[in-house]
């Protein structure tokens, strides 16, 4: 038969690589929280109280991925810190533990030896780099320099260091 | 970035090293943030923390709509506000500032208000509209960072609605001198493509741009796109292969900069992505997949350093080796990666190897067998994650000889699983196997009990329903069913007696169907018996409402004698006074049928539940009632929507105002392409309905219908003619009574669980001997899914051709013997002049001699004349036939075969025809002619060699679409050197832009080996558009009845003042409309979809474009149809 090159909206099946990532303590104190597909307040909810309660009752040295409904759960523990990144079940999970080391080693360039209180008090700071590295569940940018230079060249153009960090906002 | 801002940062290092001190988190902590972190920091319980938060919201709530507030310390309000909700208060009130300090705040700020409306909102939240204005003005904007500020947020979120709004301004920024922002524009693309992706159909050409940028980062984003475009449609860009095979070379050989390299990997991602696009280019095509043997070598070869990065890139590269046309001598390499996976002590490694395993065993089950002592040692792994994708690998290579060790460790599993989903799935797996490959009744009654036990409440509805259809419908065997129902109601009895307090509602729901059903058949049984335990049933109170209800209809099919009949006064006593509605309904009918014995034979006869049912859908027994009614002066009843219809609007034409120019209501274009993330795959693999599936070649996750099936049980297929199916070992056990049930289940416990013996290695042996016999070369080889069929125990009966809609027997109206000469030239020239007069008819402006180009070009919808032209310029391919075919397969087969096609479509507008499947000497091909009022599709069964093909069955299927044969009596063979030809009619159950009929045909060669082929035949719905003629007037009320609508601006053909006519001139020739009416700058047009179903098409010039819009009854079909009312016009 003729091949259709364009659009079909019966066979259309959307990836979306990753769904969400999560931060949180070892208390299960949430630090960010990342949606990539659109959710209700409720579903949120439940996936974080899920996530924490499953991941912080893992046992050590297990392994870092875990099935939660159709998705597969990667997380790994940084410090006081658990990244917990949910994929779909046919993606490559050890890459995807990747992305996370990634991410933390953005956020240790960015923050300078990062700590969870670098994250605390500058969670914003945090979804910005997150938001040059992925984009939409998708990587954007793998290069260190590239996502460090465009997140310091925001902050420098309008507001000196200085000024940052002296006054307090107002 | 822009050259100031780089010149900003190489002057600022200083400033930045202060940064990176971990004193600044310190520094900003005496910020009111910090402030607020530091105060719930020394809260001791969640009520406190409740307390202070509240007042924080109420205080930022004051402050957010003070108009003093500046938009520097909105900035600051902002990122408490998005604190507060992270620990789940809701601040919606913040929402609307959020807004406006991405509108009107200077950049930094513009920033944090952006990214709180990215925290705040979901995509579909309305106040989204409200940020349109300003990503238009930042994408305009001469600040670079603006720029990227505006389309990271637009690729993380956007109105669908809003696309085309922006969607110019995107575009131009893929021709942008910065690669950050080129990077960010096709990012911002694909989420387009991904939401709304007819929108983007135009800058395909676009996207090969960014493929070529000379950047590597846009390079890179540009296969995001490219992935999901060749996942919908592969064939279509097999000529990427060469430059993905290039690039790829490329990124091995680390000629990107180093800036790429993650931990001295070159770009990973990267090479991840390119893998996937190769496997999916290679899949089932041998030439795209000889083009990238070598670098999946190279890649398989350099990706050596232990670390995690290479180890994903490994996987990858032994998916895609599995995936496409298969080369021995890298299968071995990655049979062996897979090894060193299975093999690792890092427990991630195992795990991803035994995904690969199961990925791979599909195909070659012999390398499961390599690692079966491994698997076994994972069986009993103490992480429960790594057990639960060990038993998904044994999923796989069950087969008739494993299935009860198999299904016994699933349970086992089940036992122990808390997680509901979980359950869900493994349960839907174990009834899947236990109703393909069960050795004998009891063992699958039992297996059933558990499943049902374990399951309850959690399990896919359709399991209890598919295994009461497989005891009603039965099998072949008439004793065997009776054995079978009997077994289960005795099972059912002693289950029963035993208390039945803890089973699920679901199971006792089944339970007392097969009582009610089949009690009868156990001779020993007293229906007085079964009728005491039901009512015991009634009277527990763990019983639900619902399942009471089934218990009741079952004592309604057993109340017989007088024990009965006083057994069911007392219940229909107690329950006639019931709350429930539905079981006072049931408890009358129970009084009722127990009086009256004949009649109770009459509504439920025994073995009976088989018979369809009739169900009235148009409730016409009410007709009666309603002419009554409207006798007595009531008014016709009207569907809601019609009625606020008829409030609102008076006139036919111009029915309601076009707003905007924008097309705002694109929403209903694409509905269904956003899902909930959950709901993505939940019915997948679960499915209880396995033999629907398994009907089209093995299992549930691998899409095979209509795939050349190149690997089976024993390795690569094609290398073997056929292999003989080994007899089924297990003989039909006799009945046992349920007190032997026990001995039963020991004599089964003796394999499966594993008794202590002194030594573990033994017994592990013993296991893996039962675990994977079975899999070796001695066994049964899955032939496209044959032996799948004969193996399988409780194999469905064919379904009578009048009841079911999906495959009906196949029939052919004539049998062709090869043609002589004289014969089809007289049979062409007869068709000839019956031809030309159609053809003035269908399309007087093309003359013959042009068709030829006509035909080919879109061959689905213009008349092809093109085999009738060459078939009088050389007569001889004719005589030739089948010989012709052998030498050139495309085109002289849609010669030959075109003569064979059957007279009363002759003369009709045609598709091209074209090959279906081959399979040795056969080959199969089809096309589909377009009648006045049908839709035929022919399939061509052309037998090149001398032998006869037997026993032949012809089976067709579709989701989409209703079959039906045309023909009476089913063709059975083939003789040599003939062609056969089926015809059957096609209508549409549901709408969609290509619909597709599966097919399976299976026959038996003279050698007598049986054998069966998958295809797949796609047409487009406009093949099944016919015009419909209607007057002004009637258009109006159909107009509004109505209910399903969509609306979209489409090009016009001309500018001038004739452009409305041209363009609906062309639609009309194109896709067969009938335009009702042109009044000024509006006009009016319907069709219907074969047989009937009208689609009203209303158009209006707005502003230089065609404002469309369509109604019908029928959902999706105004989307489907406004698809190819654009590609139409586009193609004109």
């Amino acid at each position: 038969m003729q091949h259709d090159d364009t659009y079909c909206p019966s066979d259309l099946s959307l990836t979306h690589r990753m769904r969400f990532l999560l931060l949180f303590s070892r208390q299960g104190k949430l630090r960010l929280q990342k949606w990539f597909t659109p959710m209700t307040e409720r579903e949120k909810k439940k996936i974080i109280r899920d996530m924490t309660s499953m991941v912080l009752s893992r046992q050590p040295r297990s392994c870092n991925f875990l099935h939660w409904k159709d998705l597969k759960i990667i997380y790994k523990r940084y410090a006081s810190l658990y990244f917990c990144l949910a994929i779909e079940n046919q993606e490559n999970e050890l890459l995807a533990l990747e992305v996370i080391h990634r991410y933390v080693e953005l956020l240790d360039k960015y923050f300078g030896n990062v700590c969870e209180l670098d994250i605390i008090f500058n969670f914003e700071k945090a979804y910005f780099i997150l938001d040059e590295f992925l984009m939409g569940g998708e990587i954007q940018e793998t290069s260190k320099q590239m996502i460090n230079r465009s997140i310091e060249a925001s902050d420098m153009l309008q507001e000196t260091m200085e000024e940052y960090m002296s006054k307090p906002a107002f | 970035m822009s050259d100031v801002v780089e010149k900003t940062l190489t002057a600022l290092p200083s400033l930045l090293s202060l940064d990176s001190q971990p004193g600044a988190a310190k520094l900003s902590s005496t910020s009111k943030l910090g402030n607020l972190i530091r105060g719930i920091t020394e809260l001791t319980s969640k009520h406190e923390e409740e307390k202070l938060i509240q007042r924080e919201l109420t205080s930022i709530k004051e402050q957010v709509s003070s108009p003093n507030t500046s938009m520097r310390q909105m900035k600051e309000l902002m990122v408490r506000a998005t604190y507060c909700e992270m620990l789940g208060y809701e601040a919606s009130f913040s929402y609307i500032h959020a807004i406006k300090l991405a509108q009107q705040g200077t950049a930094l700020e513009k920033r944090v208000g952006y990214l709180a409306v990215s925290l705040f909102l979901n995509e579909d939240h309305e106040l989204l509209l409200l940020l349109v204005n300003t990503v238009l003005k930042d994408l305009q904007s001469t600040n670079l960072i603006e720029v990227c500020m505006a389309l990271t947020v637009v690729s993380q979120m956007f109105p669908k609605d809003m696309i085309p709004a922006i969607l110019p301004l995107v575009e131009e920024k893929l021709n942008h001198p910065k690669e950050i922002i080129r990077r960010k524009a096709v990012l911002a693309l694909y989420k387009f493509y991904q939401i709304a992706p007819n929108q983007v159909q135009h800058i395909h050409n676009k996207f090969r741009k960014a493929l070529c940028d000379k950047d590597p980062g846009v390079m890179t984003a540009s296969l995001h796109i490219y992935l999901q475009m060749i996942k919908e449609n592969p064939e279509g860009y097999k000529d990427l292969t060469a430059s993905v095979v290039t690039i790829l070379k490329q990124v091995v050989g680390g000629k990107l900069p180093m800036d790429f390299n993650y931990h001295s990997v070159p770009a990973p991602w990267l090479q991840i992505q390119l893998l996937r696009i190769l496997s999916l280019l290679g899949k089932n095509d041998h030439s795209t997949s000889e083009i990238m043997y070598e670098v999946l070598d190279e890649s398989l070869r350099r990706a050596e350093m232990n670390h995690n990065i290479t180890y994903a890139i490994l996987y990858e590269c032994v998916k895609c080796i599995y995936t496409i046309h298969p080369k021995s001598e890298l299968l071995e390499k990655a049979a062996k990666c897979i090894g060193n996976f299975v093999l690792s002590q890092k427990i991630n490694l195992k795990y991803l190897g035994l995904k690969a395993l199961t990925y791979v065993v599909q195909q070659d089950p012999r390398l499961a067998l390599q690692h079966q002592m491994t698997i076994i040692e994972c069986l009993d792994h103490p992480d429960l994650i790594i057990k639960r994708e060990t038993l998904e690998l044994l999923f796989r290579i069950t087969n008739a000889q494993n299935v009860t060790v198999i299904v016994e460790k699933m349970l086992e599993f089940l036992r122990i699983s808390k997680d509901d989903y979980t359950t869900t799935d493994l349960v839907g797996k174990v009834a899947e196997l236990a109703e393909k490959y069960a050795p004998d009744n009891e063992w699958f009654i039992e297996t059933m009990n558990t499943v049902f036990s374990v399951g309850g409440d959690v399990m896919q509805p359709d399991i209890p329903n598919s295994f009461l259809k497989l005891l009603s419908e039965g099998f072949d065997s008439v004793e065997e069913d009776r054995k079978l129902r009997q077994f289960a109601v005795d099972s059912y009895v002693s289950l029963l007696q035993g208390g039945p307090g803890k089973l699920p509602q679901r199971f006792l729901q089944v339970i007392s169907w097969v009582l009610g059903e089949y009690s009868h058949l156990s001779e020993e049984l007293d229906p007085a018996t079964v009728l005491s335990l039901l009512s015991k049933l009634l009277d527990s109170k763990n019983t639900s409402s619902e399942t009471k209800s089934w218990v009741l209809v079952a004592m309604t099919k057993l109340c017989e004698g007088r024990a009965g009949v006083s057994v069911a006064r007392e219940v229909s006593e107690t329950y006639s006074s019931s709350l429930d509605t539905a079981l006072r309904q049931r408890a009358q009918e129970l009084q009722h049928l127990s009086q009256d014995s004949e009649l109770r034979a009459r509504v439920l006869p025994r073995d009976a539940s088989r018979e369809p049912l009739e169900v009235d859908s148009s409730l016409s027994f009410l007709d009666g009632f309603v002419s009554e009614a409207l006798a007595a002066g009531a008014a016709p009843y009207k569907p809601p929507h019609q009625r606020q219809e008829e409030l609102a609007q008076e006139k036919a034409l111009s029915l309601e105002p076009y707003g905007l120019s924008l097309p705002i209501s694109m929403s209903s274009c694409s509905i269904g392409d956003r899902q909930s993330p959950t709901l993505l795959s939940v019915s997948s693999g679960l499915s209880g309905d396995s033999i629907e599936l398994s009907h089209k070649g093995g299992s549930a996750t691998l899409k095979l219908d209509g795939v050349k099936r190149v690997w089976g049980r024993e390795g690569y297929l094609s290398k073997r003619e056929s292999v003989e199916e080994t007899a089924q070992v297990e003989v039909p056990s006799p009945l046992r009574s349920p007190s032997q049930q026990g001995e039963a289940d020991k004599s089964h416990n003796q394999t499966p669980t594993p008794t202590p013996t002194p030594e573990p290695e033994q017994e592990k042996q013993q296991l893996a001997s039962s675990l994977f016999v079975g899999l070796g070369s001695q066994s049964s080889v899955c032939l496209m899914g044959k032996s799948d069929l004969t193996n399988q125990r409780f194999r469905r009966k064919a379904r009578c051709p009048g009841t079911s809609s999906g495959s009906s027997e196949i029939t052919s109206n004539s049998i062709v013997s090869p043609p002589s000469m004289v014969d089809s030239l007289l049979y062409n020239n007869l068709l000839d002049s019956n031809i030309t007069s159609e053809l003035d008819l269908a399309s007087p402006q093309s003359p013959p001699q042009l068709s030829q180009d006509l035909s080919t070009a879109n061959g689905t919808c213009d008349v092809d004349l093109t085999d009738r032209d060459v078939t009088a310029n050389n007569p001889s391919i004719i005589r030739d036939n089948g010989v012709v075919a052998a030498e050139d397969p495309d085109k002289p087969t849609d010669l030959c075969l075109s003569s064979h096609l059957p007279a009363e479509l002759s003369g009709l507008s045609r598709s091209e025809i074209t090959a279906l499947c081959s399979h040795q000497s056969l080959h199969l091909s089809a096309c589909h002619v377009q009648g006045d009022d049908s839709l035929a599709l022919v399939v061509f069964i052309l037998n090149s060699s001398d032998s006869d093909v037997q026993q032949m069955l012809l089976q067709l299927d579709s989701d989409q679409l209703e079959v039906s044969s045309v023909s009476e009596s089913p063709v059975q063979e083939v003789r040599g050197d003939s062609v056969v030809v089926c015809q059957y009619s096609l209508t549409v159950k549901r709408p969609s832009v290509l619909v597709e009929v599966c097919g399976v045909m299976s026959f038996m060669c003279s050698v007598g080996t049986p054998q069966s082929v998958q295809f797949s035949y796609k047409l487009p719905l406009a093949s099944f558009i016919r015009p419909l003629t209607v007057s002004t007037e009637e258009y109006g009320t159909m107009w509004l009845a109505f209910s399903h609508d969509t609306k979209q601006n489409l090009t016009l053909m001309r500018e001038d003042r004739e452009s409305l006519t041209a363009t609906l001139n062309v639609l009309k020739n194109k896709l067969q409309l009938h335009v009702v009416e042109i009044i000024g700058m509006e006009g009016i047009v319907a069709c219907r979809l074969l047989p009937d179903q009208p689609c009203l098409m209303h158009c209006r010039i707005n502003a230089g474009t065609l404002a469309v819009w369509l109604r019908s009854p029928i959902p999706d079909l105004p989307d489907c149809l406004i698809y190819h009312c654009q590609r139409a016009l586009q193609e004109h």
